[in-house]
């Protein structure tokens, strides 16, 4: 058995972040990936673009992962790949993790504190409704995805992609740059779900055409597609009778969302957020079982990979303070209004810390323009902002103190009013 | 006037471009990039082009690349055509050049994975 102050599970780049940030702060740290090659989800997303914040610079994926994945060996830090955790359960110095290696068989790893970092999976057809039968050619966008860039295989011929979310919007130019020919891109809102930019660069620039609530109803043939059946349809999401139309393609490729990766999380009993579908946490990214942390797009699905390594370096320092000094919790709720956000990320405050900075991430129920956000603690405000326009799609992020007096037992607010004046963002 | 979508950064400020003689005047961008961006957008549209090129090694069938800055968007076919027609036989380093000057626009092909590394951990 081999013993660590800090495990991180998923070598992505929140795993990186975490495990650089843990070690940094001279905590024995060893990263678990179950794959061939650290970088997660990087590996395969080769469009430039991530790093903007951190980097100022407009990297490809597998760029962004390597400069951290370099950093990993450089400082040594111990990398078990192509490894399993197939079973993690409490024990006297914390948690022991049963863990399948190819080389080394079954092996025990027990550790103080536990990083999840294990990142999220796609929503596949099966999530979304559609008739007909399962013919071959349906792929989600992240299959697809892996299939063209690392294994150099084209899906399909003539395309339809389902959802306007961003990775949809990637591999609709990504095969129209292989050859394969893009029929259109179908959204049941009526308003597209990935960035301007991507509907721009994606679309626009290879007039890709866009419909807008508009869905796919059907899809027909027995062993591979041979056309699908789209239709329009109302506010409730209910297909308009009379507006079908068949489109003739090969391949369906569905951008329908993500979910947060937490199979291991729930071996253990996490308590979990039903907006999030990832753990509860607070500001430390601390879940409900002391010593377990969360971050990246198992905490709750990022849009930009800058926020996923900040996660990332926060839960790493945050388990390295709590293997060296344990310290009882007072958790005090943020209360927001579902009406109003779609999520706020942590969900606790810990008062009892000697860290009194708080970085919050929340998403807005629908689009809203002039409002203000307010945090308070009774009549202790701790962060008030006007934002000109707030998106679903795009994540906001915010940074506080913890000042002034903030009792135990009265939850924090987090508040969304309209904006007094019309003036100057203050 | 025309209208148009930065996209130089996420946020994808909508921008507002009107010529008042040889120039042009911008409105709606909320940082510096946004100007120049409209400007080049209505005069020379150019884009980064990110693919992959095949390699020898049966572990690792394909190296992503990219063009290390951003080609007339009407060449991105013609860009392509040249990415493809490449097959690696040696392993490269991240940031290695793939091809030199593609398509005579002054600007190189360049490996955005390491293919070291790859073939390494494997
Ligand atoms: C297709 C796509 C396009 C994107 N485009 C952009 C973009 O243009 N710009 C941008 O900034 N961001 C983009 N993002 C977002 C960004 O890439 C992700 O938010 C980020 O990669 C998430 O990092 P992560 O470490 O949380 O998860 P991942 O990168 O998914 O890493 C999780 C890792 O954990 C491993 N793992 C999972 N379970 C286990 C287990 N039980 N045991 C061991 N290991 C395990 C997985 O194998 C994986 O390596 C994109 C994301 C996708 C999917
Ligand atoms: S103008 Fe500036 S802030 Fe707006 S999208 Fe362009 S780069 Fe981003």
């Amino acid at each position: 058995m081999s013993n660590y102050d800090v495990v991180v599970l998923g070598g992505g780049p929140a795993g990186l972040a975490a495990a650089l940030a843990s070690h940094g702060k001279g905590m024995n740290t060893l990263i678990i990936e179950r794959e061939h090659r650290l970088g997660g989800i990087l590996k395969q997303c080769i469009h430039d673009g991530f790093g903007l914040v951190r980097f100022k610079e407009k990297l490809t994926g597998p760029e962004y992962a390597h400069r951290f994945i370099e950093q990993v060996q450089a400082q040594d830090i111990p990398v078990l790949l192509n490894t399993y955790v197939v079973q993690v359960d409490k024990s006297e110095a914390g948690f022991e993790l049963t863990v399948v290696n190819r080389q080394n068989g079954i092996e025990k790893i027990e550790a103080k504190a536990l990083i999840m970092a294990t990142g999220c999976r796609e929503r596949t057809a099966r999530q979304v409704f559609i008739n007909g039968t399962r013919p071959a050619g349906v792929y989600t966008a992240g299959t697809a995805q892996h299939l063209v860039n690392l294994e150099g295989y084209l899906p399909g011929k003539k395309c339809v992609i389902l959802g306007s979310g961003d990775i949809g919007l990637i591999m609709a130019r990504r095969l129209t740059l292989e050859g394969a020919q893009v029929l259109g891109v179908y959204e049941a809102k009526s308003t597209p779900s990935g960035l301007s930019r991507n509907i721009v660069q994606c679309l626009h620039d290879f007039n890709i055409p866009l419909h807008l609530s508009t869905t796919i109803t059907r899809v027909f043939g027995d062993d591979r597609v041979e056309a699908v059946e789209i239709a329009q349809v109302d506010e409730n999401m209910r297909p308009i009778a009379g507006t079908e139309q068949v489109i003739e393609c090969d391949t369906v490729i569905l951008s329908v969302g993500l979910i947060p990766e937490n199979e291991i999380a729930e071996m253990l009993g996490i308590q979990m957020d039903a907006a999030t579908r990832g753990p509860v946490v607070d500001q430390h990214f601390m879940t409900s079982v002391p010593g377990v942390f969360s971050c990246g797009n198992s905490l709750h699905v990022n849009d930009l990979v800058d926020y996923v390594s900040e996660s990332g370096e926060i839960a790493g320092a945050s388990a390295a303070q709590y293997v060296r000094e344990t310290r009882v919790r007072e958790l005090v709720e943020i209360k927001k209004d579902n009406q109003d956000f779609l999520y706020v990320v942590p969900q606790h405050i810990n008062i009892n810390t000697s860290n009194q900075q708080v970085i919050l991430y929340f998403r807005s129920r629908d689009i809203r323009e002039n409002m203000r956000v307010t945090i308070k603690s009774g009549d202790n405000v701790l962060f008030s902002r006007k934002y000109v326009i707030l998106r679903p799609p795009e994540m906001e992020r915010v940074r506080f103190q913890l000042k002034g007096d903030i009792p135990a037992g009265r939850p924090i607010e987090i508040t969304m009013e309209p904006a007094e004046d019309k003036g100057v963002a203050q | 006037m025309k209208n148009l979508i930065c996209i130089e950064c996420p946020i994808g400020c909508g921008l507002q471009a009107e010529k008042n003689g040889e120039q042009w005047i911008i409105k709606g961008n909320r940082c510096r990039k946004g100007e120049q961006f409209a400007i080049n957008e209505l005069t020379d549209p150019r884009r980064s082009v990110c693919s992959t090129v095949k390699t020898i090694f049966k572990e690792v069938p394909r190296l992503s690349v990219r063009t290390d800055g951003e080609v007339p968007l009407k060449s991105i076919f013609e860009v392509m055509e040249q990415i493809n027609r490449v097959i690696l036989e040696r392993p490269v380093h991240i940031g290695e050049v793939i091809i030199e000057n593609v398509c005579n626009t002054g600007i190189n092909v360049i490996a955005t994975s390491d293919l070291i590394y790859l073939l390494e951990a494997k």
